[in-house]
């Protein structure tokens, strides 16, 4: 084990990638003269030329650029620069990207994916903070992933270049300088496989991205007051691991959902659905959900913190579920 | 609308004289393939919506005369000829838009959405616009592999209008991608007028915001096509970069099959067909130059009868789908091994 940053994390398995297969390229905004706006593609340019690019200010051709290189036979990363500006290319994610493959009837497969730095980071107010998660989880044809430290980063990523399919890397800005161990070495984090975290017996806490760490925090202080907390990071948010999540909530019987997204229409509404429809009878309390609420994300330090969920807001839902006074 | 005639050198001339009849039977069976697609679908033997290429054929044929097997095309909502040119199966297509398990897509694309990809077809597209950046990632897989394939990327006069086009011709000429963009000026974006909402005189101008090269034809001349085509995919294959080629033509049916066509007159549709019917020109031509007889003419339409016959008889004995096959394709492993991705 070593102890590496994310920003580096993310920057070995693109090196190590790239090593491999000459076909797999990057190209995004500011990542070749700045090196990525957090450093995380510094050092590619000197070692791999022109398959690390930068490109004009234009989202739209970015990704469908992407599609058309994926279909050719190439294994493009494309990166957002910010996950908020999927909605310049949203056309060409929902409704080309997605549906490729199958209007097509299989008859190509789209080895893609999109580095999107998301969260809260730093005040950037409304249009730079965004978790944008629930915008991709209706459409089918995605898989979706959201690492939660250096090490599960790197195994992502290396993970998604070498999936066949589209991938959408949500990578939260605030992680990136935080260090953490890494495997020595090559290895991959499977996609589709949640991790458990923090092993529990009193309440199932699903997270993924930076509420891990937050849920981490609160669950070894709750330890203190005996409640022991289950932490499940998702890893992959499209499609995510129901069976963990069900074997945990049988044990537990109970269940706090927190992300950092709007609540509404959040992945943690999915994932209650789920839970009531496979394990309605083992429940002994609702789900509840910890989110943003409804609000863009403001400006000010003040207005942020109220809008944003924070760690209280997380202890007090677990507090609610084991109809505990808070 | 008047426009600035550019001199292409005349490779057609170079031809033997089969391939040129050859871009003639392409025409024929474009033009036979619709017309029965056109009677089937009045004949509800085809579901969803149908957007016929009649009278737009020597601009997919004349262009794709230029291309190999290994380049790429991305195509539109108006994509059956597109696809004949480029060298897709006429029996494949018609079972697609049949719906039937032996259609390109298995059933799951229809008309919009037909794709070969064995003859780099990469798919007509639901999207107006949609195919710009496809085929400049095409293009730049082609840097990347260090081959010399060429996208070839047709849109229509409403298409220009899209951001996408913007995106795409800024990316692949500041990249110079080997990308040719084909506009098939067909007069109209379903119903609205090409000079009503197009702001530029002619579509090719808007070249020059770009640094390009871009030219206006005469997309009802197969011959203009041809060389026009030849010079710039050339050129394109050269590491030259990307051009704009306008093609003017004239939508002879409606927008789809079906469409009450209210915004035009059938005086101004028939004169269009009359005067300045791209195959009916051809062969004027060729007969002119004794490069065709009558009886050669004879022969392709027949041909052309029975291959579309043939195509129709695959597609109606063709099964449907299993239900449950409208699960498979969305993910390059199978539900088995995935479960959750196709809850």
């Amino acid at each position: 084990m070593r102890t590496i940053s994310f920003s580096q994390a993310t920057l070995e398995a693109m090196q190590e990638e790239m090593r491999r297969d000459p076909t797999v390229f990057v190209y995004g905004e500011d990542i070749v003269r700045q090196g990525g706006i957090f450093g995380q593609f510094k050092g590619l340019p000197e070692e791999f030329g022109d398959r690390i690019r930068d490109v004009p200010i234009s989202e739209t051709a970015i990704v469908g650029a992407a599609l058309g290189a994926a279909l050719t036979g190439t294994r493009p990363v494309a990166d957002m620069h910010f996950a908020d500006f999927i909605g310049v290319a949203f056309d060409e994610i929902a409704n080309q990207i997605a549906k490729n493959r199958y209007m097509f009837g299989g008859q190509a497969n789209i080895p893609l994916v999109i580095r999107a730095p998301d969260g809260i980071s730093k005040q950037a107010a409304a249009q730079h903070s965004q978790s944008v998660e629930g915008w991709v989880q209706n459409i089918p044809g995605l898989i979706v992933v959201a690492p939660s430290s250096p090490a599960t980063a790197k195994g992502l990523l290396k993970s998604a270049i070498r999936q066949n399919d589209p991938v959408i890397f949500f990578e939260h800005k605030v992680l990136y300088p935080q260090k953490g161990p890494v495997p020595d070495g090559e290895y991959f984090t499977p996609i589709g496989k949640a991790e458990i975290r923090k092993p529990g017996t009193d309440v199932t806490l699903v997270t993924y991205s930076i509420m891990v760490q937050k849920s981490e925090e609160v669950a070894m202080e709750l330890e203190k007051e005996g409640i022991s907390v289950e932490i499940i990071d998702l890893l992959t948010l499209k499609p995510f691991d129901t069976a963990t999540i069900l074997e945990s909530v049988k044990k537990t019987h109970r269940c706090v959902v927190a992300h950092e997204a709007v609540v509404s229409g959040g992945l943690g509404a999915e994932i209650a659905a789920r839970i009531q429809e496979k394990a309605f009878f083992h429940l002994d309390a609702p789900v509840l959900r910890v989110g943003a609420k409804d609000r863009p994300i403001p400006f000010s330090p003040v207005l942020e913190n109220y809008i944003a969920a924070q760690k209280d807001d997380i202890r007090k839902a677990i507090y609610a579920v084991l109809y505990r006074e808070g | 609308m008047p426009y600035q005639k550019k001199e292409f050198p005349n490779r057609f001339t170079a031809l033997q004289k089969d391939a040129m009849q050859n871009l003639l039977r392409t025409m024929i069976r474009i033009r036979t393939f619709e017309s029965r697609v056109e009677e089937l679908f009045l004949n509800k033997k085809i579901p969803g919506f149908v957007h016929l290429y009649i009278g737009e054929e020597a601009i997919a044929t004349g262009v794709m005369a230029n291309l190999r097997k290994d380049d790429w095309i991305t195509s539109t909502h108006r994509g059956h000829g597109h696809a004949i040119a480029k060298g897709a199966q006429t029996d494949r297509m018609m079972a697609e838009l049949f719906g039937r398990k032996t259609g390109y897509c298995k059933g799951k694309g229809g008309s919009m959405h037909i794709a070969d990809f064995s003859v780099g077809m990469l798919g007509a597209n639901g999207v107006v616009g949609g195919g710009f950046n496809i085929a400049v990632g095409a293009g730049i897989s082609s840097l990347i592999k260090k081959t010399d394939q060429v996208a070839v990327c047709f849109f229509g006069d409403g298409a220009s209008n899209r951001g996408t086009f913007h995106e795409a011709l800024n990316l692949a000429a500041v990249w110079k991608l080997p990308v040719l963009f084909v506009n098939e000026n067909n007069q109209y974006a379903s119903t609205t007028p090409t000079s009503f909402a197009t702001s530029a005189e002619r579509i090719a101008d808007r070249a020059k915001g770009y640094g390009i090269e871009g030219y206006t034809v005469d997309g009802n001349n197969v011959i203009e096509v041809y060389n026009a085509a030849s010079a710039l995919i050339e050129a394109a294959r050269k590491g030259k970069g990307p051009a704009l080629l306008e093609c003017l033509t004239y939508r002879i049916k409606g927008h789809y099959v079906g469409d009450p066509e209210k915004y035009r007159t059938k005086e101004e549709v028939q004169k269009h067909f009359v005067e300045n019917n791209p195959i009916t020109r051809y062969i004027n031509y060729l007969k002119d130059k004794n490069l065709i007889t009558d009886a050669e003419i004879d022969a392709i339409q027949a041909e052309a009868s029975s291959e579309i016959a043939a195509a129709e008889r695959f597609a109606e004995e063709s099964p449907f789908p299993e239900p449950e096959d409208a699960l498979d394709d969305l993910f390059s492993f199978s539900p088995q091994e995935f479960p959750e991705a196709v809850r």
